[in-house]
Parts: structure tokens; sequence; C-alpha cells
């Protein structure tokens, strides 16, 4: 009985912390580049609408992933457009994504409130699943749970073992060198942007279309924002992304735990769903008041708009 | 062909203040395409949501009503704008000093003191400050982002809201509604044109638009303020405080979000609700960068924000669409802004591809 709600809370907090995982990768990407996209929060939003759309309409849990990586990248498009072809201010064009694409949404979304998916089955690890407690939770999980697993792999050896990954970190260390090279700044920021963007859509996907599943307006509810701050809190390292997202997950499910531990605390469900809020600007300041941390492992391009040949 | 930017040897001014203008039409333009895409007249649907409200006096009031609480904002967001204090927890702010001011009525059911106004402007203008003091003290004390943690605090805000009115503050006759008792005649701000709802706050944002004019132009501060923001190192080098300018910038900004609370549970709402701001403290933002940091800017550009929530509100009587379509046309709006200030320190130039 108590095992098999332990095992229960460790496969909510791996859900809860997938679509963090995903985006947060994305956004790291996206930074070690050099360029801060503070739109997440709306290309979830709108990456959750479409594949919620999409799998309404076509019945395929797998084309709504589709459709929602494919939003998420043409809204990170608009924003690689302004700030990269038209050097717009970064911060400034990242709110304005993120209030177009929550306003977005919440209009392309309308006809589709009150409607639910039916819920997608697990995919089921053959052998590893058995494991006594954390197979149940952690192998008969949905197919973007090891997905997220994989990215985590995929990030940090794109990065840290890849030729390509090389550039793009020395893109964002220092523009003028890597353009004095020979490589293409702009073009390489396009390309990490897009992905970043089609990470959030795929996030949003995540949410709408496996996680409730279903559309409500603002259910994305700042987890774009908290994905955000997931990057600054892991020092730009994939793998501390997936601690800090499981963290970050368990605080969402908390209701769950107190509900699960039989106890009858006295305490609002508004402060239970403060926790995560809560917990992001805790962990913003444990990591940043060192500014040494900081300086060292933050790119240090990051938002600074860069013209070549100028 | 391939599209290029030449720097300008100095920023363009004319360009400067075109740059809004050239904004707002291609907003117009998309809408009207965004009108036809849905199986709308464009024609129609412009008529509808930018003239539809604005046809007699009771629209032009609300027009006004609407504009207050992003005055209020606006103006306070400039003065950390300008220094880069990027503050975008305004709706948090806002909704603090809504409390607040709340708090205040609430506690003086029978009182007709003239000096309850007064308190309840002072009572949201401090909640206000409060609450964008958390991000200010953690950015000069612990160096935390004061983007991502002003934003954190404005879902924390909506919860200790939606917790006040379903719990504490709950109206005890209220039929178990979501909301506080409905405050007293004489916590309510005055009517100025009988038989709409534009109230006396519209003169306290004039006022901070005027007050906010002469401190950014006429104030050693407010130099100061602009010289942190457009040459950091410049900053440094004349000795003037960032820190002070982090501080200046966030509580400015939260007092005057906390006086636009208190002007809207005061005001058109007149208790405290869950629905409080439609999203005012982020559409301020929005305001800020389209009037250009600038207070006479913000009077015009607050007027334009206000038109497009009620344009909102008619394309849905009307037209039968979501009242988000306000949302997006805010966020087209600063989208565009942001594209077109390009043309600000950089000259355009069709040229040929280098072979």
């Amino acid at each position: 009985m108590v095992l098999s709600s332990v095992s229960s809370i460790v496969a909510a907090t791996v859900v809860a912390g997938t679509p963090l995982i995903i985006v947060a990768l994305g956004e790291l990407v996206t930074e070690k580049a050099g360029v801060l996209n503070l739109g997440a929060e709306g290309i979830m939003s709108v990456g959750a609408v479409a594949a919620f759309a999409v799998t309404h309409g076509s019945h395929s849990p797998f084309l709504g992933i589709l459709a929602g990586l494919t939003a998420g990248a043409a809204m990170s498009l608009l924003f690689a457009i302004s700030t990269l072809t038209l050097l717009a201010n970064q911060v400034a064009s990242g709110l304005a994504l993120s209030i177009f694409g929550v306003g977005l949404s919440a209009f392309v979304g309308k006809r589709y409130e009150s409607i639910s998916l039916s819920s997608v089955p697990p995919v089921v690890i053959p052998g590893l699943h058995r494991i006594p407690v954390l197979g149940p939770a952690l192998f008969e999980q949905q197919g973007l749970v090891y997905f997220s697993w994989a990215l985590i792999g995929g990030v940090a050896w794109f990065l840290y073992r890849s030729k390509p990954g090389l550039v793009l970190r020395a893109v964002g260390e220092s523009p003028v060198s890597a353009h004095a090279i020979g490589y293409g700044v702009v073009r390489i920021r396009y390309q990490a942007v897009l992905f970043g963007g089609a990470m959030a859509g795929i996030g949003g996907a995540f949410l709408s279309v496996f996680y409730t599943p279903l559309w409500v307006e603002g259910m994305v509810a700042g987890r774009g924002w908290i994905a955000i701050a997931l990057v600054v809190f892991a020092t730009w390292r994939p793998l501390r992304v997936m601690v800090g997202a499981y963290l970050f997950g368990g605080c969402m499910i908390t209701q769950m735990f107190v509900q699960g531990s039989g106890l009858h605390l006295a305490i609002p469900a508004q402060f239970l769903s403060a926790l995560p809020y809560l917990a992001t600007v805790l962990v913003l300041v444990l990591i940043s008041r060192n500014r040494s941390t900081i300086r060292l492992n933050s790119p240090a391009s990051l938002g600074q708009p860069f013209l070549p040949d100028a | 062909m391939w599209l290029k930017f030449e720097q300008r040897t100095e920023p363009s001014v004319l360009m400067r203040y075109l740059s809004p203008l050239i904004a707002v039409g291609l907003m117009l333009l998309s809408g009207m395409l965004i009108f036809a895409m849905l199986g709308k007249s464009p024609v129609t649907g412009f008529r509808i949501f930018f003239l539809n409200p604005l046809r007699d006096t009771y629209g032009v009031a609300e027009l006004f009503l609407k504009a207050t609480p992003l005055m209020l904002c606006a103006v306070g967001l400039s003065v950390g704008f300008r220094a880069n204090v990027w503050n975008i927890g305004a709706e948090g702010q806002l909704l603090v000093g809504a409390l607040a001011a709340g708090a205040v009525a609430l506690h003086f059911p029978n009182s007709s003191s003239p000096f309850l106004l007064p308190a309840m402007v002072a009572a949201g203008a401090l909640g206000g400050m409060v609450w964008a003091a958390i991000p200010a003290w953690l950015r000069t004390r612990f160096n935390a982002n004061e983007i991502l943690t002003s934003l954190m605090l404005v879902y924390v805000a909506q919860l200790m809201l939606s917790w006040l009115v379903h719990g504490p503050w709950m109206d005890p006759e209220g039929f178990n509604f979501p909301q506080t008792k409905l405050f007293q005649p004489h916590a309510l701000l005055p009517i100025l044109v009988p038989g709409t709802r534009v109230n006396a706050a519209l003169f306290l944002a004039v006022g901070a638009l005027i007050a906010g004019w002469v401190f950014m132009n006429r104030s050693f501060m407010g130099y100061q303020m602009k010289v942190a923001g457009q040459a950091e190192n410049a900053g440094r080098y004349a000795g003037f405080s960032a820190r002070r300018a982090i501080w200046l910038g966030m509580l400015v900004g939260g007092g005057m979000a906390g006086i636009a609370g208190m002007s809207e549970v005061a005001g058109p709402v007149g208790q405290i609700t869950e629905h409080i701001s439609p999203g005012y403290g982020f559409a301020a933002m929005i305001v800020a960068f389209v009037g250009r940091l600038n207070p006479i800017g913000i009077f015009f550009s607050s007027l334009l924000l206000a038109l497009l929530y009620m344009g909102g509100e008619q394309a849905q009587q009307y037209l039968a669409l979501p009242y988000s379509i306000s949302n997006v046309f805010q966020g087209m709006l600063l989208f565009f802004l942001l594209a077109s200030d390009v043309f600000i320190n950089f000259r355009p130039r069709l040229a040929g591809r280098r072979k």
C-alpha cells in the first residue's frame, strides 16, 4: 500500500517534470547560442492548442505532437526574425511573444474548451517495468517521457561532444570571433531559436494531449517561465536540468502528496498551488547570489544583438 | 537582391516617433486580414472593433475609464524601463495594491471621513511597492533576475487574492460567490460624468503622467536613470548608483500599479473579486513601449490599448469572436513596434548578392 503510493508519487513527479525538461533543454540550446528567448510561455501555449486541435481532429496524438512542434517553431521564427534580422531587443521581443502567444492560444482555443481527449495509453518498457516500485513509476510512462530522457543525452552529447555543438557554443561565447573564423552566426542562432521553439511546442503538446488531456485557457500556468528559470538553476548544464525539473515537478504535485499522506492539513489549496512559483524564486536566489557562478556559466553574449559586417 | 541594414551615424528622431504609427498601421492591416480569414468582412470588422466602441458619450467615458489603470501602470513602469529595470510583474503589484486598498475599505465600513479615499490610495501604493520591493531586494542583495522573480510573484498574488475571496474575506451574505462585500459609498471614487463610470482616478492618472514627465525630463534623478539605462558604463563612472536605479524603478512601478489596483476596486468593480484586472499590468508594458517611455506618448497609447480592450468586447458581442482577440491585437502591436524600431538605428538597403 505504502509502496504503491510511493510509486504513484514518483510517476506523477516524472510526468509533471517532463514538459519542463523538454522546454528547458530547448531554451538551454537557444541560450547557449547567445539568444535569450523569454517567449517560452507563449510558444508553449500555442503549441498546446495546436496539438490539441490536431489530435482532436485526427485522433492521432503523434500528429498532435508534430503540430505542437511545427507551431512552436513557427512562433519562434517570429522571434528570430525580429531579434536576429531586425535586431530588436531580445527581452522585449520575448515578452511580446509571450503576450501574443497566450492571447492567440486563448483565441484559437475557445472552441475546444470543454472537450476532452481520450487519454493515451502509456508505453510499457518490457522487462524494466517489472522492477518493484520504480518499474511502474518510470517504465510505464508516455512516450514523451522517454523522449525527454533521450533529449537530455542528445543535447549533452551535441553541445559537448560534437563539432556543430562546439561551434554553437562558440557563437554564444563570442559571436565576433566565430564570425571572423567564418561561421554564420545569424544562421546558427536562427537554428538554435527554432530548435528551442520546437521543443517548447512539444512541451505544450505534452500538457494538452497527454497530461490533462484537455485544453483550458491559461493551462500552461507559468511553466514556460519556470523552464527559463530552470536553465539558470541548472547553470546551463543539461543533466542538472533534469534534477531541477523533477524538483519542480514534485512541487507541482504537492496536493497529491498531502492527500496521499492521509493527513488532513489545514492548508488552503492556494498555498500549495503557489509552491512552484515560490520555489522558483527561492532557487533563483540560491543560485544567483554567487555572482561568479552565473558569470562563469552563462553564455557571454547572452541577450546581445549581433550585426555582421558592422 | 538581399535586404541589408546599414547602421545610421545617429539614431533617427523621425523614425523614433514614426515607428509607433507604422506599428499601429500594420496592426490594423493584419487585424483586417484576420477578420477576412475568419470569414467576416474586414470593413465591418474594422468598424465594429475600432469605431463601434466610441459611438456615444458612454463609450468615450469607458475608454478613459479603461485607460486610467493603463496610464498609471505604464508611467510607473517606464521609469524602470528607462534604466533597464525589467519589472514585468505589474499585474501582481496591481492586485496586491487592490487588496491593500480593499482592506482599508472593508475595515472602515461606516466611516464617512474625507480621508478614507486618500488612505485607500496610500494603502494601494504601499501594497504595490511592497510587492515590487521583493524582486528589488532579491536583485540588489542576491543578484536574482528581476524579470523572472517579478513574474513569479504575479502568480503568487493571484493565488493570494483567490484565497482571500474564497476564505477569510468572503462576503458571508454573498451566496458563496468568491467576492467580498460591496464597498460602502464613501470608499468609492466619485464619478466624473453622471451616467457613465469614468471616475476621479483619471485625475490621479493624468497627475501621475505630469509628475512622471517632470521627473524624467527636469530632475537630476530622472537624468541619472536615463543614463543608467542608455550608457551603463558612463553611469557607473559618473557615480550613479545602479542599486538605487533598481530600487527606484521597482518602487515607482509597483506604487503606480498599486494605485491602479485601488482605482479598479474603488471604481468600476466596487468590491474585491477574482476578476479585478483583465491583464492591465501586462498591457501596460505595451503601453509604455508604444508610448516611447514618454508620458505624453503613454497618454495616447493607453487610450489605444483601452480601445483594443473595448473592441474585443464589441467583437465578442457582434461578431461572435472570443474576447481574447484583444490580446492577439495587443501582442501584434508590440511585435510590429519592436520590428519597425529597427529603422531608428538602421537604414534599409537593397544590395545585390555578393559574388
